[in-house]
């Protein structure tokens, strides 16, 4: 029972927190309310027992991905009367993209209860072996059958993160404001400062 | 547990769900007398080091100043500033002191004496101390305040910088441990060192790890030396600026809740948990609890003796130590003990 109620508590969060990200006035409401729906999501996926890609979902998207909009979205001036002139402009083409999707989620979850996916059937038979550790057993998927796959997207992320340097990365003309670390850590005290005692009326030499 | 309340008449559900409210109790009470009396010590070390008395009037030894400070801040008012967000505002505290609950649920402080014996234990700590920057940049921002939202900045940039070092470091631990559990890593630490030493620290390829941790630690949870959040000679207070009364009192129960979680992190990784510092018979008659709570309260006192001693650092130095020296370092590390397990253990 509780696992139901778990259940509807977790799934009607991530629906209205879903509903408020597109509702929200405040783009940083908006993101908010989006870290909200990617953490009762991942209380969804503990529930139906992949609890590592639930902590994966918090870890990568609500640790790094969230706080980096979150950052984003705070820094930036929105003009909010700007972005409501755009709205009816843009209708169409946000139309056509929620009926892709829509039409995909059909078609998927169609797929997934005619039974002619591999994932696992719809009536429980080729999900995962209870007990069997969930790390162990992507581990042994993502490391066997799936080695190249894993490994050359670990190869495009690697380009895209080297390509966004890139483009990023300006050659500056002169040095200015570099510092040498190793220099000030070595730096003492007697480099510095000089202990002396003159005589009254008398300066001192530097 | 739950067996106990299924005996009392309970189905098993219902069992499960009192014994778990009163595992969460049991965890969340001693913690808050914990951190009250952990802020006490602090500020002892602190004073001893300055050559100073410390807190020394409100009970024997000054030992219920905290009790003193937490009436004081609940009997003030709460002020909220007019421009501030006032519903982020009044979130913020609430999510820095949750969060810092919430790590502890998998802590294993004495053999079997955990609430939650998960699988993804060390993931779960992961996550979670990433969600605590979260506290720090909806205060910053909801204050609607300069100084506020610079530490904000400062701190979400600080936290994500070193909680990539700290997931390499952990990686290592799991791959030597061969487990994600927290217990089972604790169990894996028996006689790692020389088959007598109770501790991943002993090992060659961990100890500079270990290191790492513990600076890695410190930059996470804003602590001295890398407390820039709340540098006051720039930022006033940082993201606590505009806050007041209890909003204040739960950013820094929650701030000291995390540091005590970084402690025990040290013991439960590194340092052998709840088991004794050598694999001797006779040390096991000592209980598991106190073992932990002697290292646990030792690395407590390493923070304050850094806390005492070093010098804040400066924001690019900060930077330049997470992503340029503490990065590739644990990266090393991680081919370095993956190369050395694959060679010895899995060859």
């Amino acid at each position: 029972m509780i696992h139901t109620i778990a259940f509807y508590i977790f799934a009607a969060m991530v629906i209205a927190s879903g509903a408020l990200v597109i509702t929200a006035r405040n783009p940083v409401h908006s993101v908010l309310w989006l870290i909200l729906a990617f953490f009762n999501a991942a209380g969804l996926m503990v529930l139906v027992g992949a609890e590592f890609i639930a902590m994966l979902l918090v870890i990568v998207y609500v640790g790094a991905v969230a706080v980096l909009f979150l950052f984003v979205v705070m820094m930036l001036e929105i003009d909010f009367a700007e972005m409501r002139a755009g709205f009816v402009k843009y209708f169409p083409l946000g139309v056509l993209l929620a009926l892709i999707l829509v039409s995909e989620m059909i078609l998927g979850i169609g797929a997934y209860s005619a039974g002619s996916m591999h994932l696992g059937t719809a009536d429980g038979v080729g999900t995962p072996l209870m007990g069997e550790s969930n790390i162990r057993s992507i581990g042994a998927l993502l490391y066997g059958r799936y080695l190249f796959l894993f490994e050359s997207a670990g190869l495009v992320l690697l380009v895209a993160m080297v390509g966004a340097i890139v483009l990023t990365h300006r050659e500056r003309g002169t040095v200015r404001g570099h510092q040498n670390i190793n220099k000030q850590v070595r730096r003492r005290p007697g480099d510095a400062t000089v202990n002396t005692r003159p005589e009254v009326g008398k300066g001192i030499e530097l | 547990m739950t067996a106990f309340f299924e005996s009392l008449g309970m189905n098993y559900e219902w069992a499960w769900f009192v014994a778990t409210i009163c595992g969460i109790l049991l965890i969340a009470l001693p913690l808050m007398l914990a951190v009250a009396m952990i802020i006490y010590v602090d500020r002892k070390i602190w004073a001893a080091m300055a050559l100073r008395r410390g807190p020394n009037v409100v009970g024997p030894f000054g030992l219920l100043q905290s009790f003193a400070d937490g009436l004081k801040v609940f009997l003030q008012e709460t002020i909220i500033p007019s421009a501030a967000n006032k519903g982020l505002f009044l979130i913020a505290p609430i999510i820095t002191f949750t969060v810092a609950l919430m790590a502890w649920a998998v802590m294993p402080f004495a053999e079997g004496a955990v609430l939650a014996d998960i699988n993804v234990g060390l993931l779960y700590i992961l996550a979670i101390s990433s969600l605590g920057v979260y506290g720090v940049v909806i205060s910053g921002w909801a204050s609607n305040s300069k100084y506020p939202f610079f530490s904000a900045l400062r701190a979400a940039a600080q936290m994500i910088s070193y909680e990539v070092s700290i997931g390499f470091i952990l990686i290592c631990v799991i791959l030597w441990a061969g487990t994600n559990n927290l217990s089972d890593i604790v169990m894996a630490q028996k006689g790692a060192g020389l088959g007598i030493v109770n501790g991943f620290f002993f090992n060659i390829l961990l100890f500079p790890m270990w290191v790492l941790f513990l600076i890695s630690g410190m930059a996470e949870t804003a602590r001295a030396p890398f407390d820039l959040t709340e540098a006051e000679s720039e930022l006033v207070a940082g993201y606590q600026t505009e806050y007041s009364s209890m909003a204040f009192a739960l950013f820094w129960l929650g701030e000291y809740a995390n540091v005590l979680l970084m402690c025990a992190l040290n013991t439960t990784l590194f340092f052998g948990g709840w088991l004794p510092p050598l694999d001797i018979g006779i040390l096991y008659v000592v209980p598991g609890f106190i073992w932990w709570l002697l290292k646990t309260f030792f690395f407590f006192f390493v923070f304050s003796w850094v806390k005492a001693t070093v010098p804040r650092f400066r924001y690019d130095q900060l930077m330049r130590l997470g992503w340029k020296i503490f990065l590739p370092m644990s990266l090393l590390f991680v081919v370095l003990v993956s190369g050395y397990l694959m060679l010895t253990r899995y060859g």
